[in-house]
């Protein structure tokens, strides 16, 4: 069963609205000259889109209209191009996002395997819907899709980290710890920052978590062990014909 | 298409090659001093001293196929783009979002240095001074990773002006998406570079002739350019050696679903789905393979009756399928395949760029349709109307991603027609009860007839995992809406 | 392609379209060869004059063989398939597979689409209605859902946008960036919910959006002057020429019970394309107020009241006839070429008087003359086609955008075919020329001819001059000797019967055709006893109305508010003995009237303009039923009848016979030589550049152009007019052309900081495209989309003046909004002419003057200097 209605009535979408009550004293210096270096990385300035409307969610929590307007000025391109920029990416947001943004996959694989489940248990422990953010501003949810971690389907991301083999218990345990406010390490990543962290990080800025988390989980490795014990490696392959190259002999590649 | 003509191998065979995932289980595998201890950038030092044409020819002549999905022999594409014109660019398609893909993520967490010194060499020899990766913005740690790669490598000399002494200079700009499936597509990829909303473009022109900023551009998946050190190392002999006639090398298989043990496996494109089955443990404990994806979800299904269908590029054609991203997801006899498909095709109506008529139009119409078949509500002809729908979207968009959305759901009609049509009568949840597909439902007694007998009294209450029997349905679709229900009083 | 850009010898190929053989040039589109071979492709997304897309996949045809003797494996969109040498296309008529696959997009764009017909304006005339009644099926089989939007929605004062008929073709989406360059218009949100959309409080104000109305494939776009007006099937559709300005584009003009409803662009590839301005399309409206008048006025004891026509024109005939010869007439600049002519003839042969002017705006002698040499010998003229061709194009005393709109489409779609580069001489950088990658040449007003002559302009560049030369001495002198240079020029007046009138004759200096004061072959036409003494201009019109030498006046279509001195014109009416006014509405200098006298509005009567290329335009009569009784011929004539000396014609089409009966004087080539003229100056001119004189299309015979014949040289000033002081003046400023000609006078004192007082600055303007025009009343969405209203200072000016921080500044009493933009020429304030309420000439400014710019004390908000709204160049 599909985890949401079908949608058909599209009253409020279209192009991000200026009348909320945004923040409307301009950026700080700091964030205007980070999206200047950012649009100095490209050959033409209006790639840093993308990054720089990531940067102004850092900031604002959501694409705010100081945040496309200052796009707008920074990339040399309308207003009306920019709305149609940010409008297309599912992950530029309308409304402020949750210090901690939820997403569970519902894709068919990580549904059939469980997503569905945990997706209603984590609706029903926050009280929210997808594409909503809990009162307090602490979580906001998401239905996902496939996030290239199907084999370590049922999968949530929490600010875009990997938390995998979910089930609907561990997605509870995971709640609690978040809103206890205890550190919590992603299974296959950094502990658990934020995410405007998250963002800034997708911006271009690093965070320095990089050398946080395993190298890879246990199903990634799975293949590479089971060649392991069985002793195959890349040169114990038979090769046929002359074989050209420094690496003919025998040691490592 | 014909199948080629191979023998299985014998049982002792060496059936997998680790290659790109040799170092995965190394501790900080993603380091460059790690990588540099297991042999990393001897492949670019050997490339640097050759010219630039040579090494393309390595590369052409060992016969690596792309491996984002489209299969385009990767050396041909490199030669396309015209020698003399300046600049040009490469940029590496990582926005892995086929559903059932999971190589390329694991790849840039575990060794990014691999696609890193790929992305060096694939410069040089096409004569590119300025490269992107363009990673899917769901995949913070990935970029985490990558970025850090390439501050190493440029630290290392690898990267920037003159690298190793060569008078080779390369940058590499590692560009977040923004959560965009159609971004995988090559064009629409190159639109959302450019701070445009990612829809293909027209083609001609073709990327190689005008591409990036509309300067000749080449566009190859993260596991074809993390192959090429492989093949400057080993030699395309040792690659020429691997794979079928036309089908060469060794890639990454990604195994998902109902398998004891899902994950990636890195084989010759030789090897059978049983074996590659076998490998991983067959399917989960108690149950049978139902059906499967050979490529992703944008490839049609197959059911047991292709157990031993080598997974290459000639043998899934010849079988009406592809070998797209090698993303086999396996689902056992407790899955619906209506429920499956309707949530796969709600996945492209979802992800559909919303240019072009069939695709927009067609996917709203199938998901209705779908959603009233699991629902148990389908009006006479709905499968029949399903499948008219399909056609006159198949083969009319303006780019292959509704082809997908069609795929899995003329070949799931054509393989379970029957349970499609049970969709006039009965929901799906209760034709073939949801939590037992659940990876954490309990382990089901072993049965011998197929599921469709009468519900077992005897399976335990799916409410022990604290939940309904799957997930609650507040669906507008499905008027009578069972919220809730148990699986007590169930008829079928 | 409707209008096709056909190269000297273009690579044909052959293309076989459902068996019909056609020849193309290469590169030509499936469908467009389709078109050539008459066969029908039903399409939405695709559009001649727009890049094409292959978004809507409706014109889908089925290619057996490519050409290489390989067919496509699935139908192709024909609009995105390039035809190839040899290719064999089966559309729908001919291949199932194309019917089928056409069919179903058909189906999947209707299962979404509303069910509006009945309510739907586009209903009779809509492409999907036509397509679905002649291949939809009878039974739809989609019984699901339907996407659901809120109803229409305003994108400007004008556009309404229903998001659920939009079959999200992005005509109007391309049609913005691609044609107009506004890029306020763009696709948001993402599949099923994908739409068009502008960005929240800034509404799509670009001067072309009424384009997208007509070019959009449903009823999603709509216009607030047409809704829910009529039904196409209603209509009667009349071929006529826009009146909006001296561009000359074909409108296609919709009336119903005598009553025009809607103006559509008509399709003249050699003109407009199928383009207009929305000032052309939407404003027509003008003479529906109250102040309409079908019914003679007389002053009887000081006050204006309603007379019969036979009282009126007794009166009219006494007061003129008690003034002699001592007459002066305006005819304003909007007159057809027909009613010009009568005007022209009247004044000459019925009142006996040279003083007859049709410039109602700012004038110069210097322009009189030019004006007479360029109409005595107007050349080889350039054309839209030319403008296509050049390499440079340089504007000086003209802003396209905002003066003759469809011309700056033409250049734009030339700067975007990365062919044209466009140099502008102004006063600052309009949006439009930044819409033309314009490089720009900052200049104070009066220095526009020193700009010219230091210009290198080669073969291949072509100088576009605007009638506000005529306020910078010396700058028209400098214009028409361009020609040295090798270069073309053309002069662009902003209203649409000037070029026509000059040609008339309605022109102090010169008689019809050309003709000089004083003609035979006019005489011959037109009788004995014609005034020889030289006629006034306007402006010297006025001064003799004031000092009592002109005892009567006859104004027509003249708004004192048009004139450089309103005042000094309506002391001059007050004076005079008696004043006839022939108008359509009530105008000020109506009121000051003895007599006034309604004449038909334009779309009521016939007769035709010439645009600025000097092609003949046509205007057709579009209400039968006339809501006045006699056109102005027809009341010019009364009035001659009544003056005993006979018009000689009643109707346009006599006066276009008799008027093209005339011959234009000899040209000077040709003529014995002339004392009077100077030598002509062959050998400065070079030969005609071959890229210019290719043939335009190889079907059409290619048209014998001349070489371009020596540049006419004029007599210094009309005789009878005091010696202009700067045209006197001999300067050196270009040694080469010294033997050649007269000289070009020096520019008047640069507005050099010194000479300006404190806190002053020389005021530049123009007339932008929407502003307070009475041609514009009562279309109210129409002026929602002028540029917002603001005075306009350079940094280093605004701070010279001590105006760093003010937001607003008043210039001769006038308040503006002040905005600091840096491309503004130093020591230079620019100001709209005329914004609402904002008239520069009623508060006594005058371009090219000093005028003081004074801070307007503003509540002491915090005002954050970052904030004050500053434009980049790219305004």
């Amino acid at each position: 069963m599909s985890a949401q209605p079908f949608e058909h009535d599209f009253k409020d979408t279209g192009p991000i609205a200026a009348d909320r009550p945004d923040v409307d004293q301009p950026f700080d210096q700091t964030t205007r000259d980070e999206m200047e270096q950012l649009a100095a990385r490209y050959p033409d300035r209006r790639s840093a889109l993308g990054p720089i409307l990531h940067l102004v969610q850092s900031v604002d929590g959501y694409v705010s209209a100081r945040g496309l307007a200052a796009a707008a000025a920074v990339t040399g391109i309308s207003p009306a191009q920019v709305q149609g920029f940010a409008t297309f990416y599912t992950m530029y947001r309308r409304h402020p996002a949750g210090q901690h943004h939820i997403g569970v996959c519902t894709t068919a694989l990580c549904a059939v395997l469980g997503g569905d489940a945990v997706l209603e248990r984590v609706r029903s422990r926050l009280g929210i819907a997808p594409d909503q953010t809990t009162p307090d501003g602490r979580f906001s949810l998401e239905r996902v899709e496939c996030n290239a971690a199907c084999d370590y389907a049922p999968v949530v991301m929490v600010d875009w980290e990997f938390m995998d083999n979910m089930t609907p218990e561990k997605a509870e345990q995971l709640i609690d710890q978040l809103a206890a406010g205890e550190p919590v390490q992603a299974s296959r990543g950094a502990t658990l920052a934020g995410w405007r962290q998250a963002e800034r990080v997708l911006a271009g800025f690093d965070d320095g978590l990089a050398d946080e988390g395993p190298s890879a989980g246990e199903p990634s490795r799975r293949g590479t062990e089971i060649a392991a014990s069985r002793g195959w490696t890349a040169d114990t392959w038979p090769t046929v014909g002359p074989t050209v190259g420094p690496a003919a002999g025998k040691d490592r590649p | 298409m014909t199948a080629p003509t191979i023998t299985a191998p014998p049982a002792d065979e060496q059936l997998l090659v680790p290659v790109l995932t040799a170092d995965w289980g190394q501790p900080e595998s993603w380091k460059l001093a790690q990588y540099e201890a297991r042999g990393g950038y001897r492949g670019l030092r050997a490339a640097l001293v050759r010219p630039p044409a040579e090494v393309m020819a390595e590369v052409k002549d060992s016969q690596l196929r792309g491996r984002g999905g489209a299969g385009f022999p990767t050396g041909l594409k490199w030669s396309f783009v015209p020698g003399d014109l300046s600049p040009k660019y490469l940029v590496v398609n990582g926005d892995e979002s086929e559903p059932g893909t999971c190589k390329d993520v694991p790849l840039l967490m575990a060794s990014p240095h691999t696609l890193v010194e790929g992305i060096i060499i694939a410069s040089y020899a096409i004569g590119v001074n300025q490269a992107f990766v363009y990673v899917r913005g769901e995949a913070l740690h990935p970029i985490r990773r990558l970025r850090a790669a390439v501050a190493e490598a440029r630290a290392a000399g690898y990267l920037g002006t003159d690298v190793l002494g060569s008078g080779f200079s390369l940058d590499i700009v590692v560009h977040a998406g923004a959560g965009a499936y159609i971004c995988g597509e090559e064009t629409a990829l190159l639109n959302s570079l450019e701070g445009r909303r990612g829809q293909p473009r027209l083609r001609p022109p073709f990327p190689a002739v005008a591409g990036l900023y509309a300067k000749p551009t080449v566009i190859n998946n993260v596991e074809s350019i993390a192959t090429v050190p492989a093949i400057i190392n080993h030699g395309k002999d040792w690659f020429l050696s691997m794979g079928t006639e036309r089908s060469r090398g060794m890639t990454i298989y990604s195994l998902s679903g109902h398998v004891r043990h899902p994950g990636q496996y890195e084989a010759p494109l030789t090897i059978t789905f049983r074996q590659l089955l076998d490998l991983a443990g067959g399917v989960r404990q108690g149950h049978k393979l139902k059906f499967f994806t050979p490529g992703g979800s944008s490839t049609p299904i197959l059911t047991e009756d292709n157990l031993d269908i080598v997974l290459d590029y000639e043998s899934l054609a010849a079988a009406g399928t592809m070998l797209g991203t090698k993303a086999l997801q396996v689902f056992d006899d407790t899955t619906s395949v209506v429920r499956t498909t309707l949530r796969w095709v709600e996945f492209y109506q979802h992800e559909s760029c919303g240019k072009c008529t069939p695709c927009r139009e067609g996917t709203w119409w199938l998901v209705q349709l779908l959603r009233r078949l699991e629902a148990g509500q389908g009006h006479p002809g709905d499968v029949d109307l399903l499948l008219s729908v399909a056609q006159s979207i198949n083969g009319q968009s303006f780019c292959p991603l509704a082809a997908g959305a069609v795929a899995c759901v003329t070949s799931a009609v054509k393989h379970f027609r029957e349970e499609f049509e049970a969709g006039y009568h009965t929901p799906a949840w209760e034709y073939l009860p949801y939590a037992a597909s659940a990876a954490f439902a309990e382990p089901a007694p072993d049965r011998s007839q197929p599921a469709r007998s009468a519900p077992d009294p005897a399976a335990p209450d799916q409410a022990g995992a604290g939940q309904g029997d799957g997930a609650g349905r507040s669906d507008e679709a499905s008027q009578t809406d069972p919220a809730g229900r148990t699986d007590e009083g169930v008829t079928l | 392609m409707t209008e096709t850009a056909v190269k000297a010898n273009p690579e044909l190929v052959t293309v076989t379209v459902d068996g019909r053989a056609v020849e193309v040039p290469k590169g030509t589109p499936v469908i467009r060869a389709a078109e050539l071979a008459g066969v029908v492709i039903p399409r939405f997304c695709d559009h001649p004059l727009l890049e094409p897309i292959g978004a809507c996949r409706q014109c889908l045809v089925e290619i057996p063989d490519a050409g290489n003797g390989r067919g496509f494996p699935v139908p192709q969109a024909s609009c995105t398939t390039v035809a190839a040498q040899g290719m064999r296309v089966e559309t729908a008529a001919t291949s199932a597979k194309a019917k089928a696959a056409q069919e179903g997009v058909l189906e999947l764009l209707l299962i979404n689409h509303p069910l509006d017909c009945p309510i739907c304006d586009k209903g009779g005339e809509c492409p999907l209605q036509n397509q679905a009644m002649a291949q939809g099926r009878l039974q739809s089989r989609f019984d699901g859902v339907k996407r659901r939007f809120p109803k229409s929605q305003p994108l400007s004062a004008q556009l309404w946008l229903d998001r659920e008929r939009c079959v999200l073709c992005s005509r109007c989406v391309r049609f913005a960036d691609q044609i107009a360059g506004d890029d306020q218009l763009s696709l948001v949100e993402r599949g099923a919910r994908s739409q068009v959309a502008v960005q929240p409080g800034q509404p799509f104000t670009s001067y072309f959006a009424g384009n997208t109305v007509q070019i959009c494939p449903v009823g999603a776009l709509t216009s607030q002057s047409y809704r829910f007006a009529a039904r196409p099937f209603d209509l009667v559709s009349t071929v006529t020429t826009c009146e909006g300005c001296a561009a000359g584009c074909q409108l296609r003009v919709d009336h119903r019970h005598y009553q025009v409803k809607r103006r559509l662009a008509g399709d003249l590839p050699a003109v407009n394309q199928e383009w207009n301005c929305d000032r052309g399309r939407f404003g027509f409206v003008s003479e529906r107020g109250p102040d309409r008048l079908t019914v003679p006025l007389l002053r009887r004891d000081g006050q204006l009241v309603e007379a019969s026509w036979t009282e009126a024109l007794a009166a009219a005939a006494a007061g003129l006839s008690r003034a002699g010869a001592a007459v002066g007439v305006l005819t304003g600049g909007r007159l057809t070429r027909e009613t010009a002519y009568a005007h022209a003839r009247f004044a000459r042969a019925v009142l006996g008087s040279n003083d007859i002017d049709f410039r109602a705006r700012a004038l110069s002698a210097e322009e009189t003359g030019f004006l007479a040499a360029w109409q005595t010998d107007p050349g080889q003229p350039v054309t839209y086609a030319d403008l296509d061709q050049a390499e440079q194009v340089v504007l000086v005393g003209l802003e396209p955008e905002d003066e003759a709109p469809i011309v700056f489409l033409r250049l734009r779609r030339a700067v975007r075919q990365h062919r044209l580069q466009v140099t502008t001489i102004a006063a600052r950088r309009s949006p439009g020329s930044a819409k033309l990658d314009a490089r720009l040449i900052a200049t104070a007003p009066g220095q526009e001819a020193a700009q010219l002559a230091a210009l290198d302009l080669g073969a291949g560049s072509i100088v576009l001059g605007g009638e506000r030369l005529a306020q910078s001495p010396g700058a028209l002198t400098a214009l028409a000797a361009v020609v040295r240079k090798g270069g073309r020029w053309a002069w662009l007046p902003r209203r649409p019967g000037e070029v026509g009138a000059l040609e008339a004759g309605a022109f102090p200096a010169l008689w019809p055709q050309g003709q000089p004061v004083g003609s035979e072959a006019v005489a011959r036409v037109w009788g004995s006893g014609l005034p020889t003494a030289p006629g006034r201009d306007s402006l010297a019109q006025v001064a003799a109305l004031a000092d009592g030498s002109l005892r009567a006046a006859v104004w027509s279509g003249v708004e004192l508010a048009d004139l450089p001195d309103p005042a000094a014109a309506r002391a001059g009416l007050e004076r005079a003995d008696f004043v006839l006014s022939l108008e359509r509405r009530l105008s000020e200098a109506a009121q000051l009237a003895d007599v006034v006298l309604p004449v038909a509005p334009l779309e009521e009567t016939s007769g035709s303009f010439r645009n600025w290329e000097r092609r003949l335009s046509p205007v057709a009569q579009v209400i039968g039923r006339p809501g006045t009784p006699m056109t102005e011929i027809r009341v010019l004539a009364a009035l001659a009848d009544a003056l005993g000396v006979p018009l000689g014609f009643r109707t346009p089409d006599e006066a276009a016979a008799e008027l093209d009966q005339i011959e234009p004087p000899a040209r000077p080539a040709e003529a014995a030589p002339d004392a009077a003229a100077t030598t002509p100056v062959a050998a400065v001119v070079p030969a005609p550049d071959p890229a210019l004189t290719t043939p335009v299309a190889a079907a059409v015979p290619a048209p014998a152009r001349a070489a371009v014949p020596a540049p006419a040289v004029w007599t210094v000033g009309p005789a009878n007019a005091a010696p202009d002081p700067v045209l006197a003046t001999p300067v050196v400023a270009d040694p080469a052309a010294e033997a050649a000609g007269p000289a070009i006078p020096a520019p008047a004192a640069p507005a050099d900081p010194a000479a300006l007082g404190p806190g002053e600055a020389v005021l530049a303007t123009w007339r932008e495209l929407l502003d307070d025009a009475r041609l514009l009343d009562h279309e109210p969405a129409l002026r929602a989309s002028a540029r917002p209203v603001a005075a306009r200072l350079n940094p280093a000016t605004a701070a010279a003046l001590g105006l760093d921080d003010a937001r607003r500044v008043t210039l001769g009493g006038l308040e503006f909004d002040l905005v600091i933009d840096p491309t503004v020429a130093d020591n230079v304030v620019w100001a709209p002419s005329r914004a609402p309420g904002l008239n520069l000439a009623v508060a006594g400014l005058t371009p090219g003057r000093a005028v003081a710019v004074t801070p307007v004390a503003v509540a002491p908000a915090a005002v954050d200097p970052a904030e004050r709204p500053s434009e980049e160049a790219q305004a």
